[in-house]
């Protein structure tokens, strides 16, 4: 049994020297395995992508053209010495945990995951391994996610409500993964569902890859609120205040964001609202899925590392903080970085 | 509790005042006379006795979580608010409870006096059967301070709306001892006036900055100049064969300030002053620093010593009652003139001086007035009109505050560490250092006067620039060098750059300078030496 690690953590990114290619690296490097679509894992520039074949269409769409190959889930291949197999990650369509196996020593890089069935991804599957890389964005036991129905509940009142005061509601959502969700989870009885163009897109590749969605209608220069009376708007962020959100007249605003659950990230970001809703894991989801892999070790990167880290160790794991590059997806990084949170 | 959970949902999810205030108003029209006290109690800040310690609500709320202490005791600086970081921790519970919320209050008291055991069980008893907002709202009764974006100004407003009554009027009301513990909705907002607590303040008047200088207003002869003076703004009051001081922050500070009784033997009673709070030593011409001032404020009982080595006075500056009536109606002008009267035979020991009035002709004056200000220990300029009557709160237009433009240095980041509450998971409070050879000296840290924007810029930079970490502190590479503003300048053996800083903040995120261009060390052991 091979004494070297099976995955290092480099300057480039994750790393397996085995097969001599990286995880999600961040530099350009010849041979890239891609966890899922969103910027700060799926960058462009790599000699070769390889990712599940769900997650390609997205990729393409973002990176253009690039040499990229896809696997089906479960799927085993050698590459190198390492065996290499995707496993769903439940964090949006085609997302994965990515599981190396080199002389019966198996490690998985989880990239980012969440552990409930959003309805829309395929379902987060525990995979059995030695050593697991987790991320850690919510890895503080103050975040507890409602059911999925509670918070489509939610959100369908607002909606109604401002509907019924003649007013358009507009939800700021990550255009890749949050937006998808959010839109299976409203009711169209309410009113039309108005999508910004960047959501508008990626609802039409996912479309276009078999992912069924409720009826939306691109909210371009012509959409108005008067013609379209008791109208959701799902958007990016970055354009609820915009110019491009005032045509849509008396308006309320909200943010879906697992930060929300923070009163005061909540009244600096949400607008009128915030519904708590994420595509990471909550605490107890983590504490979940590093249980169930049964791993032994467990590396940290993305968010409260240090402290997740020291609850891990004081628990009776082996933890270690990874650091990186790009520690987290925050919502206050930049709206176009494809983040998830 | 629903209720009052509902109005707190209502008014925090909300940033639209119009909104706040319908929310409010209706609240009063249909709640009970004491949830309707308790409401306007907890969100000017009153709140009943503690009846639990924080202390061990941390640990039960630990326990109740399955988490070690540690861990709870690391969410909370991220949280920012330890109701809620109790609440946010406690296993997610969707029910709700029928009590309302004075009969928690209620429940509250009586759990005061019992022992810890059956304290304990009241509190894991509520947790358990409230949820959501309930829950921290259970909780924010006995930590205290419900802030929610309720001013003053705004509760009146919507009291106003709901009771029909004048809005000045109801604010005054709302100042001062008042605790629903010992008054009723009755008599605090609709009995007539007459049995009125002796010590209540008056709502104070408070100016607005002139951001472009005095040749935005109109014509000189109607404005009257006085300095602004460093210290506590504060109100003395003297009825009853009592004194009492309030705060412009509605603290009462009288024990504080025990020097101030002695106003009594020089001026009549119903009197109350409107004044600075100053360090003013025996035979001084001038007010000693803010500085001086510090250790008097905490204090809850002054020290003999203490009391010797900083003296305080009222610096009066406006007259609100004279022989016991009201005279805040009456013109600025007016009102000075009996002011002057008042203090015209005061002795130079009194703890009461007259803050002078600024003659002047022309803008050119007031101009060379505050270019002097920092020379007579002022912070600059207030410019009253005339006519005007004292208003309460903020209002534009009749007086003006026309501060010095402050002290500035260019100093490079050392250090960063992120915020609480609202700005969690931004880093926002730096530690700047100025250059010393090849050294770097730290001497100031400071939190705001950056946008948001900036902040998140420099958060995700920190993220990818951190040479160490210290828990909560990130070590930078020492690269952007921000102006430095601050008001005032002293030497401080407790620093070790050797100097104190009052009110530092961020001026402007200096991109165009490089690290080489930051200030050093002899440059501000120089302003210390100029400004100290």
């Amino acid at each position: 049994m091979s004494q070297h690690p099976v995955l290092t953590f480099t300057p480039e990114g994750i790393y397996c020297p085995a097969g001599d290619f990286y995880i999600d690296p961040w530099r350009r490097v010849d041979r890239a395995l891609i966890t899922h679509g969103h910027s700060d894992h799926a960058r462009w520039g790599m000699g070769r992508y390889l990712a599940t074949h769900d997650a390609l269409p997205v990729m393409r769409h973002r990176l253009g053209e690039i040499t990229a190959e896809g696997m089906a889930y479960g799927e085993e291949r050698m590459i190198g010495n390492a065996n290499v197999s995707f496993h769903p990650a439940g964090h949006v369509p085609g997302s994965a945990q990515i599981r190396v196996e080199v002389a019966g020593q198996v490690w998985v890089a989880s990239g980012d995951y969440k552990v409930i069935d959003d309805g829309l991804s395929t379902p987060f599957e525990p995979v059995r391994c030695h050593h697991f890389i987790t991320e850690s964005t919510f890895g503080l036991p103050v975040f507890h996610w409602e059911p999925q129905k509670a918070i489509a509940d939610e959100l369908n009142a607002w909606w109604r409500t401002c509907a019924d005061a003649g007013k358009t509601a507009l939800l700021g959502a990550y255009s890749l993964g949050k937006a998808q969700r959010l839109i299976t989870m409203l009711d169209p009885s309410i009113g039309p569902i108005l999508c910004h163009t960047a959501v508008e897109n990626t609802n039409a590749v996912m479309r276009a890859q078999g992912i069924t969605l409720p009826e939306t209608t691109l909210a371009d220069k012509d959409v108005t609120a008067k013609a379209h009376p008791r109208a959701m708007v799902i958007a990016p962020p970055s354009a609820l205040g915009s110019a491009w959100s005032k045509k849509f007249g008396a308006q309320e605003s909200g943010f879906a964001s697992g930060w929300m659950a923070i009163r005061g990230i909540r009244r600096r970001r949400a607008g009128d609202r915030g519904f708590v809703i994420s595509d990471h894991a909550d605490w107890d989801g983590l504490l979940w899925a590093i249980k169930n892999t049964e791993a032994e070790n467990i590396y940290v990167t993305h968010g409260y590392t240090d402290i997740f880290t020291r609850y891990l160790n004081d628990s009776g794991w082996n933890a270690q903080v990874i650091p990186t590059q790009f520690e987290g997806e925050n919502l206050d990084a930049s709206d176009d970085s494809g983040e998830a949170a | 509790m629903k209720a009052f959970a509902a109005l707190f949902n209502a008014i925090d999810q909300s940033t639209k005042t119009t909104i706040k205030i319908n929310a409010l108003a209706d609240y009063f029209n249909q709640a009970d006379d004491v949830d309707k006290i308790w409401t306007i109690a907890l969100f000017s800040g009153r709140r009943p006795k503690r009846a639990v310690t924080t202390t061990r609500l941390r640990e039960w709320a630990a326990e109740v979580a399955g988490i070690p202490l540690w861990l709870f005791e690391e969410c909370y600086p991220i949280v920012g608010d330890l109701a809620e970081t109790i609440s946010l921790v406690l296993p997610p519970n969707p029910t709700t409870d029928n009590r309302p919320l004075s009969q928690w209050i209620n429940d509250l008291r009586e759990v005061y006096k019992a022992d810890e055991a059956a304290k304990k069980a009241f509190v894991l008893d509520a947790w358990a059967r409230l949820g959501g907002t309930e829950r921290f709202i259970f909780n924010k009764l006995i930590t205290g301070g419900m802030r929610v974006g309720v001013s003053q100004k705004l509760m009146t407003r919507a009291l106003a709306r709901a009771t029909d009554r004048d809005e000045a009027e109801l604010a005054h009301r709302l100042m001062g001892n008042w605790h629903p513990d010992d008054t009723t909705w009755h008599t605090l907002i609709e009995a007539d006036d007459a049995s009125a607590d002796a010590s209540r303040p008056y709502p104070f008047y408070l100016a607005y900055a002139l951001e472009d200088g005095p040749e935005a207003l109109e014509n000189p002869a109607d404005w009257r100049a006085e300095w602004k003076w460093d210290g506590i703004r504060g109100q003395l009051i003297l009825r009853g064969g009592e004194h009492f001081v309030w705060s412009r922050g509605e603290e009462l500070m009288t024990d504080r300030f025990p020097e101030l009784g002695r106003a009594a033997d020089y001026l009549p009673e119903g009197t109350v002053l409107d004044g600075e709070l100053l360090v003013w030593h025996a035979g001084a011409d001038h007010p000693s620093s803010f500085n001086s001032l510090q250790p008097r404020i905490g204090r809850k009982t002054v020290p003999k010593k203490l009391l010797s080595e900083a003296p305080v006075i009222i610096h009066a500056y406006d007259l609100l009652e004279w022989q016991g009536n009201d005279i805040r109606h009456q013109p600025f002008a007016e009102r000075r003139a009996v002011l002057e009267q008042a203090c015209a035979s005061l002795p130079p020991d009194a703890p009461v001086k007259l803050s002078p009035q600024l003659p002047f002709d022309n803008l050119s004056d007031l101009h060379r007035y505050r270019d002097g200000a920092r020379d007579a220990h002022a912070e600059g300029l207030m410019l009253k009109r005339s006519d005007s009557p004292y208003l309460a709160g903020r209002k534009k237009g009749d007086w003006w505050k026309w501060k010095l433009a402050p002290l500035s240095i260019d100093a490079v980041m050392i250090y960063a560490q992120s915020g609480s509450g609202r700005r969690a998971n931004l880093f926002t409070d730096y530690t700047f250092a100025v250059r010393d050879g090849d050294a770097l000296v730290p001497f100031t840290k400071a939190y705001s006067g950056l946008t948001d924007k900036e902040f998140r810029e420099i958060t995700a930079w920190v993220r990818k620039n951190t040479l160490q970490r210290f828990g909560p502190v990130r070590q930078v590479t020492p690269h952007h060098v921000f102006e430095i503003a601050f008001e005032g300048i002293q030497a401080s053996p407790r620093h070790k750059s050797g100097v104190a800083l009052r009110f530092p903040r961020m001026l402007r995120w200096r991109k165009d300078k490089p690290l080489e261009e930051a200030n050093t060390l002899d440059d501000l052991n120089e302003m210390l030496r100029i400004y100290g």
